[in-house]
């Protein structure tokens, strides 16, 4: 076989640095000598797969590689064969070797650590990336949009308390289970909507967020088959992930759901999606992530805005305002009811709502009103939406619905 | 082993409650100590007076300075604190959570520097 080129060696790495990151640290519990050690092993890979071509098990290679390179570290740290150095290779030797060894464990371990609740939850979601995901500390940097130095700030500060604090590198107990994957899927949601939010960063670096969120969800549900939850938040990932070449026209501007053009939607991810929604529902314990995924999964029932089963979507936020009593989730069910009983049913209910620092409050309110012919109260709600809204791309989409002529259906 | 020292703060806290009310805080931290005794993770712990009755000695300067009053310029200090011997994080947390709801007040959790190897 002729060599391998870099970009396969880079692939490899994003898929398989997490994995070996979490089982070095599993063997020699610190976090930095395991990233380092990772680094070292693919830094040798570059070296000799470009010649020799790829091993017949890259990932298990990367692994033994790394793990030997921890020892040498180690060793010259130490300056002698000390007994931590020892008792480590002793049980290096008692484990399976990790060529087709199920090593998929240590990274379920490693994603409760890295957004255990004692962390901040900017460094948990930085951390996530950075440690199971294999970006790069500038790379996270650029899709926060904050500078390379903080980042890197962030991030050592996070390790050190790990450290410090002695924060358990293992699945929490059943009791704890619930909140603490709460917490799991909280950074893996972030993660893709950070992805997804439409902004002026990097577009190849966001999408490559929102791809890396659905890799880790999918390796949730690999991990955790039995949890609803995350069932749900794979498959509202997978059918936002389906519309997302939809949601924005040739010149990057936003398409509102109703205008999509629903043939671009992904239909494979789609029916994913669905297959899930109904899965995660048969195990009968809804959650926020379960619904907020079957109200996609109805959106993507309908092949146009037209057909689309807006009294089953209400239940659907009746439901989730249960499950998760917030303002945004009751502006959200508000658009829903405009559909089906009309605007100045909906302007009733957004009247109750605390929201007016939220950019979405003022523009469902401008749609809303302009949707009931009140040109003036609609252009002074599209105001302060634009001069609240996060983004250029936003903006410029609310600066084009504000001027469009009336529709008046109310 | 990690060793934490779990902080109790007195801010507008404790001393405002009605009588009552003090007299349960005490019977619950009391419970409470007895069960980090009986768990083998008790190092140390005890409620202070308050911050009005603290000295700073201080040698920053060229010779040793007395100061009546607590070092730092804050409404809330220590009222009291607990030192526990816990596996981990999780485990010192799920004492700070019993903490909390026996002394009524905020409980932060802080971790010990190991001591150097012998």
């Amino acid at each position: 076989m002729p060599g391998v080129e870099l970009a396969a060696i880079d692939e490899v790495f994003r898929g398989d640095s997490g994995k070996a990151i979490a089982t070095l640290i599993r063997l020699f519990g610190d976090i930095d000598l395991a990233e380092e050690a990772v680094q070292d092993a693919f830094v040798v890979a570059t070296e000799k797969w470009p010649d020799e071509g790829l091993p017949p098990n890259p990932a298990g290679w990367i692994v033994t590689t790394a793990r030997n390179r921890a020892i040498d570290r180690l060793r010259r740290e130490s300056g002698r064969e000390d007994r931590h150095v020892r008792a480590i290779e002793l049980q290096i030797q008692s484990e399976p070797d990790p060529v087709g060894g199920p090593v998929i464990d240590d990274r379920l371990r490693l994603i409760f650590t890295c957004c255990h609740p004692a962390l901040d939850p900017s460094a948990r979601v930085a951390l996530t990336l950075r440690l199971l995901g294999g970006l790069q500390t500038g790379e996270i940097a650029r899709a926060f949009l904050t500078s390379e130095s903080a980042m890197a700030q962030r991030l050592v500060r996070a390790k050190r308390k790990i450290r410090a604090a002695n924060i358990p590198y293992r699945v929490p107990n059943d009791a704890d289970l619930p909140e603490r994957l709460d917490s799991v899927l909280t950074v893996v949601y972030l993660i893709y909507n950070e992805g997804y939010a439409a902004s002026s960063g990097d577009e190849l670096v966001r999408s490559d967020l929102c791809g890396e969120a659905i890799r880790l969800a999918r390796l949730l549900r690999a991990l955790m088959p039995d949890e609803p939850e995350v069932i749900g938040l794979l498959a509202l990932l997978l059918l936002t992930e389906s519309r997302r070449t939809a949601r924005t026209d040739d010149d990057g501007s936003l398409v509102m759901l109703s205008d999509q053009d629903r043939g671009l939607w992904d239909r494979d991810l789609i029916g994913e999606g669905q297959t899930l929604v109904r899965a995660g529902l048969r195990r009968n314990r809804p959650g926020p992530f379960q619904v907020q995924a079957a109200i996609a999964a109805v959106h993507s029932d309908a092949h146009d805005a037209g057909e689309t089963d807006w009294g089953q979507i209400v239940q659907l936020y009746d439901t989730l305002l249960t499950l998760a009593p917030t303002p945004v989730v009751a502006l959200n069910r508000a658009v829903a009811v405009a559909e089906l009983e009309g605007p100045s049913q909906a302007l009733t209910l957004l009247d109750d709502l605390e929201l007016d620092r939220y950019h979405l409050y003022h523009a469902t309110r401008a749609e809303l009103l302009r949707r009931m012919g009140d040109m003036e109260a609609a252009d002074l709600a599209y105001e302060r939406a634009i001069s609240m809204a996060g983004n250029d791309v936003e903006r410029r989409f609310l600066e084009q619905r504000r001027v469009i002529a009336p529709t008046q259906d109310g | 082993m990690t060793q934490y020292m779990m902080s109790v703060y007195d801010g507008e806290g404790v001393q405002d409650l009605p009588e009552d009310q003090i007299a349960q805080v005490y019977a619950d931290v009391d419970v409470f100590n007895q069960e980090l005794r009986d768990a083998g993770k008790w190092v140390f712990g005890g409620g202070l007076h308050p911050a009005e009755t603290a000295t700073v000695v201080d040698m920053s300067g060229e010779e040793i300075t007395i100061t009546d009053g607590p070092y730092a310029e804050t409404k809330e200090h220590i009222g009291g604190f607990w030192i526990i011997e816990a596996a981990d994080l999780d485990e010192a947390l799920d004492w700070a959570g019993k903490a909390t709801r026996a002394c009524q007040g905020a409980v932060e959790v802080r971790p010990f520097q190991d001591e150097p190897e012998t």
